[in-house]
């Protein structure tokens, strides 16, 4: 059994199928990207996957578990954290506060020892410090720290963003398109924090990305989807030779 | 400009930052206390008024400022603490049982409340809200049997351990208490995991689910939290009013609680106090305004709620962090004297989800 296995899975809105019939397994400790143009059901797959969308039929199955009807707040305790292509952070909040609110499956007290702020909750609270420094250290967000996200540019966003997913000290970590929007040096930066990530924290990856150099120096395996399908899947220079794949992407733009 | 030295994660926890922080809030304490000796009976209980509005208004700043779930129904957890504290005192409970049962009533019934419209967000929330408001007060005025209706209800005299509580300072000092109380407990909350997950569901609620917060339970607690707070100001408010009925809690005052929060400044607990401060002392304002004002004007039906809205409006469109935004950039301006510029504090380009890729 896979680690992440995901079979037979749709989902229509209105008459598009978003996600038509997909099978994939990603195995325990790989990186696994999904390419595919613009509208191919990337993200779609991963809101199935997270639990924020319901799939009309099909599986999905994570460290031998059916999770396929399971809501997204029930997920993540199990070891499961991912970002959004179109950042989902919380704006009005610090840096610090994003990455503390990413341990919220990590708390242990309950809200009305919290009216009282027993000492095991700031005990509770230093330890969930201390991850998240480890976290700012690994991704280098110490001078941003106290810094509301309103306020911040765009790369370091994102960069946030993977930050909170790895405060839930996930097993696997979804990427929605890590480096889109990203300039060269960031985007550069990123692909040596997924490596890190994988190889150093031992977390299994999955990432959609468009970005071909990234996924051939980070990626094991490749997905290619095109309108919701499943067009190829192999080695990063395989897919990226199919023919389906590149009439995709030409005929995309 | 005042830089901090950190030498511990515990000074992030902490309430006071640093030993000014302390001597000020210290200082403000002792004012506090000392009122009742500088201030005449009148000022004096125009005081315990206003922190009996803050104490409302943290329960509201929580709901409304760090859930952000509208309310514009409130006025109906301040009536159902004041008529609960008042039958249960009537039926010979002792004060501090009879609040406690305040609180857990409205807790109740705004979990009731908040479970209910776990759908809805923005201008829906605040209709159902409102609409709740307008249920409990037609309820309590159909409920003759139990609440006396438009008839009225007489509030009992508060005692504590057997000691009646008739003089103004002594309620000065019992709101006083009840303030810090509420002030504590609630800033408890918003340093532990509860508070950042009602944060988080203010600010994204697709993430907030990612990060395995349940929307359900935190939104129906936040909701629970906020009615007990306001239902506990409404039993001090019962006090303050003597004899309640149900043209005491009309969506005048619920509107009036929300205009605190937004005055004071959305999401912070400083602007609670100063948005008390100038609901509190508004309709003095107000009353003033009236004799200046030619009389067609003056008379009319609908003005104070008329200003209280036009309020709202002004301050969401001119200074949506409210007072305590504004007093930040006034001390930023003295702290950074003569290198203050216009545009310190305009927020950096933000990403519009349009703007974003898809
Ligand atoms: N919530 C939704 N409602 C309606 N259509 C949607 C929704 N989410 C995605 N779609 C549609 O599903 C298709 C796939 O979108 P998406 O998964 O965002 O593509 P990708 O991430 O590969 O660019 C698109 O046609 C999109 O318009
Ligand atoms: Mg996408």
């Amino acid at each position: 059994m896979s680690y992440l296995a995901v079979e037979d899975l749709s989902i229509s809105f209105g008459g598009i199928r978003a996600v038509d019939h997909v099978s994939f397994d990603v195995e325990e400790g790989e990186v696994f990207a999904i390419i595919g143009p613009n509208g191919a059901g990337k993200t779609t797959l991963f809101n199935l996957v997270s639990g924020i969308y319901f799939p009309d039929g099909g599986s999905v199955r994570f460290a031998g578990r059916d999770i396929t009807s399971l809501p997204a707040h029930r997920i993540a305790p199990l070891g499961l954290a991912r970002t959004f292509q179109n950042i989902e952070l919380f704006e009005h909040a610090t840096v610090l506060q994003n990455l503390l609110i990413g341990r919220h499956v990590h708390r242990r007290s309950s809200a009305l020892s919290h009216l009282l702020f027993l000492p095991a909750v700031r005990r509770e609270e230093l330890e969930h410090r201390r991850r998240v420094e480890d976290v700012i250290d690994l991704l280098e967000l110490a001078h941003y720290r106290e810094q509301r996200i309103a306020n911040l540019p765009y790369g370091v966003r994102k960069v946030v963003e993977v930050g909170r997913a790895l405060c839930l000290e996930p097993k696997l970590l979804l990427l929605d398109e890590p480096t889109a929007g990203l300039n060269p040096e960031e985007s550069e930066d990123m692909g040596f924090w997924i490596e890190d990530i994988n190889r150093d924290l031992g977390v299994t990856v999955v990432m959609v990305a468009h970005d071909m150099g990234l996924v051939s120096r980070v990626a094991g395996r490749v997905l290619a989807l095109n309108e919701g399908r499943v067009i190829a899947e192999g080695s990063p220079a395989d897919v990226q030779k199919n023919p389906a794949v590149v009439d995709a992407y030409l005929g995309a733009d | 400009m005042r830089f901090l030295f950190k030498t511990h994660y515990n000074q992030d926890i902490d309430h006071f930052k640093h030993g000014g922080d302390r001597f000020w809030y210290g200082l403000l304490l002792v004012l506090a206390a000392a009122a009742p000796a500088a201030l005449g009976t009148f000022y004096l209980g125009e005081l315990n008024l206003v922190m009996i509005y803050a104490i409302a208004g943290v329960g509201l700043m929580l709901l409304v400022g760090y859930t952000g779930q509208v309310s514009l129904g409130h006025a109906a957890f301040l009536a159902i603490g004041a008529y609960t504290h008042s039958l249960l005192l009537g039926a010979g409970l002792p004060f501090l049982l009879s609040i406690v049962a305040a609180v857990l009533v409205s807790a109740l019934v705004g979990a009731g409340v908040g479970w209910i419209a776990l759908r809805m967000t923005g201008i829906y929330l605040a209709i159902a809200t409102l609409a709740f408001a307008m249920l409990t007060e037609q309820t309590i005025s159909r409920a003759e049997w139990l609440t006396g209706g438009f008839r009225g209800l007489a509030v009992p005299q508060p005692s504590l351990f057997g000691m009646p509580l008739t003089q103004g300072w002594q309620r000065y000092y019992l709101t006083l208490a009840l303030l810090v109380v509420t002030l504590f407990a609630a800033l408890n909350i918003l340093r532990s995991s509860t508070g950042r997950a009602m944060v988080a569901i203010r600010d994204s609620e697709i993430s907030a689910e990612s990060v395995g917060i349940n929307l359900a339970v935190y939104k129906t607690f936040a909701f629970a939290l906020s009615a007990g707070i306001t239902g506990l100001a409404g039993a001090l408010f019962a006090h303050r009013l003597g004899y309640l009925s149900p043209d005491a809690f009309t969506f005048l005052i619920s509107l009036q609680l929300l205009l605190m929060v937004v005055v004071g400044g959305v999401g912070s607990m400083r602007g609670v106090i100063y948005g008390a401060l100038f609901i509190g002392f508004l309709p003095q304002l107000l009353a003033i305004a009236r004799d200046t004002l030619p009389p067609q004007i003056a008379q009319a039906p609908g003005l104070e709620p008329g200003i209280f809205g036009l309020i709202l409006v002004l301050v969401i469109l001119f200074e949506p962090q409210g007072i305590f935004g504004r007093w930040l950039k006034i001390k930023s301006y003295f702290q950074l004297f003569p290198l203050y510029r216009g545009a310190t504090h305009r927020r950096q380009k933000t990403y519009l989800r349009t703007e974003r890729l898809r």
